[in-house]
């Protein structure tokens, strides 16, 4: 491949992969892929490919880890070996450890976990394939398959990232644009309760740059959580017109 | 009285908005201030002024009262634990069974083993201790002889039906004895093989579309289609 320079990422207001610096990649969501989970969800951000699966409430073990008035929630963000060009050690890496923690701290506030105490919701979040952002398309595919489980939650978590590419501001930033670019900023929100639950920040954004980033971080956290609510919907109406089409 | 803002039996997910002003929550919705949110994915309810989520997914939440079929998971000393599918280990003494004795001087295995199956009620149960179950009542205790079918606790109220139309229904329909523990499992039993299994048939077909209308009448046909009367 040839070496690209930052300023290639950008040219006439056009990304590398052709979008403009306000697109999101292009995203797919499915919502109950897994038999076995309580809930379980897959999503695409572009080339990002995960599969999220939900467990619980069930009971927690080992025993001491039950909280006598909430639920115990555990987070696992893990990349497959095969997620990236150069294998990937399965073992959890400090990055796949801090990752699973942000993602934890993003959907705790949503979850009511006080319904259930001394029990455990466990998350499973396997990234497949990567491509930039995956945790944000984790934290997406999370807060589907916690519905899909039926756990009491206030609100949906919608995440996207911002980020800077040869100065100028650009949404969802891909792999390459993010190793190339000057700064990445992945935002989760509660559209309904219009909160913030996750704010990450690597490199450097002027004072105007990030107030900007942050509201067209916002903008776009709604577009994904209509997807969402849409993706929720879908696998109920499939189901309903089966079997209106079975009876006839 | 305010309006819901969503039409009646419409799929929800959390965080939507249903009511505001002065309509009351019901189940798996949250109020705001004055503003009613949907908790869990599920159909809205009305009922008088109060407004409700039916899940359409969950695990099984034991309830004082509930009629519950488990699997006997361990004999203690002076009980059994029970896994009644909820994400409590039940606890069933052996007070609240029929055996006589003394429990310090009872092999509790021989009055019921690991794996057998006991339908109980939930006697008490509020979430600081696990569930207790008694197994004192006409028809409780050990289970045999019946074909076991699971389904998502959820879909448990839509099974019996508004009044119990749709259990009737199928009790009536196929001659079987249907007994539903609100935990989700299903015993089914009844002369003929052939019948059994078109109820265990319609079980799992009201379990996947318990969400669409009419569902009463299109099993009702179903059962009759199948069983050629």
């Amino acid at each position: 491949m040839p070496q690209l320079s930052p300023e290639d990422l950008f040219r006439n207001g056009i990304r590398v992969d052709g979008r403009r610096w306000n697109e999101l990649r292009p995203i797919r969501m499915e919502v109950g892929v897994l038999d076995k989970a309580d809930g379980s969800a897959y999503v695409e951000h572009g080339k990002n490919k995960i599969l999220v699966a939900v467990y619980g409430p069930r009971e927690a073990h080992p025993k001491h880890i039950a909280l006598p008035d909430r639920a115990t929630i555990k987070c696992r963000y893990h990349m497959a070996p095969f997620s990236v060009e150069e294998r990937k050690s399965p073992a959890p890496s400090r990055r796949e450890i801090e990752i699973s923690k942000v993602i934890r701290e993003a959907l705790e506030p949503a979850i009511l976990s006080e319904y259930y105490p001394r029990t455990s919701i466990d998350i499973f979040i396997e990234v497949l394939q990567s491509d930039g952002g995956s945790r944000c398309a984790g934290i997406n595919g999370a807060s589907l398959a916690l519905a899909d489980a039926g756990i009491p939650m206030r609100d949906l978590v919608a995440a996207c990232a911002v980020g800077k590419i040869a100065g100028h501001l650009a949404l969802d930033l891909s792999d390459v644009e993010d190793k190339l670019g000057e700064a990445d900023m992945p935002v989760a929100y509660m559209p309904t309760y219009n909160s913030v639950t996750l704010l990450q920040m690597d490199g450097v954004f002027t004072h105007d740059e990030f107030a900007a980033g942050l509201e067209l971080a916002v903008e776009n956290c709604k577009k994904i959580y209509q997807m969402q609510k849409e993706a929720l919907r879908r696998q109920y109406l499939e189901i309903g017109s089966e079997g209106i089409e079975a009876n006839r | 009285m305010a309006p819901l803002l969503v039409a009646r039996r419409e799929i929800v997910t959390p965080g939507d908005l249903l009511a505001e002003g002065d309509l009351r929550p019901g189940d798996n919705v949250l109020r705001e201030g004055d503003r009613i949110y949907a908790l869990r994915v599920g159909l809205v309810d009305l009922d008088g002024n109060r407004v409700s989520v039916v899940p359409l997914k969950g695990c099984y939440f034991p309830k004082p009262g509930d009629l519950v079929i488990g699997r006997i998971v361990e004999a203690g000393l002076t009980g059994w634990e029970v896994d009644i599918l909820a994400p409590y280990p039940a606890l069933l003494p052996m007070s609240e069974t029929y055996a006589k004795g003394h429990a310090s001087k009872t092999d509790l295995s021989a009055i019921f083993s690991t794996g057998d199956l006991v339908m109980a009620k939930v006697m008490a149960f509020d979430r600081t201790r696990d569930p207790l179950l008694t197994a004192k009542g006409p028809g409780l205790g050990k289970v045999f002889g019946n074909r076991v079918v699971r389904i998502s606790p959820m879909k448990i109220p839509r099974l019996i039906g508004r009044k119990g139309s749709m259990i009737t229904m199928l009790k009536r329909e196929t001659g079987c004895r249907i007994t539903v523990g609100q935990n989700g499992v299903i015993l089914v039993s009844g002369s003929d093989e052939r019948a059994e299994r078109v109820v265990v048939e319609a079980i799992y077909k009201i379990e996947r579309e318990a969400h669409t209308q009419g569902l009463t009448d299109e099993i009702k046909e179903m059962l009759r289609k199948e069983l050629g009367r």
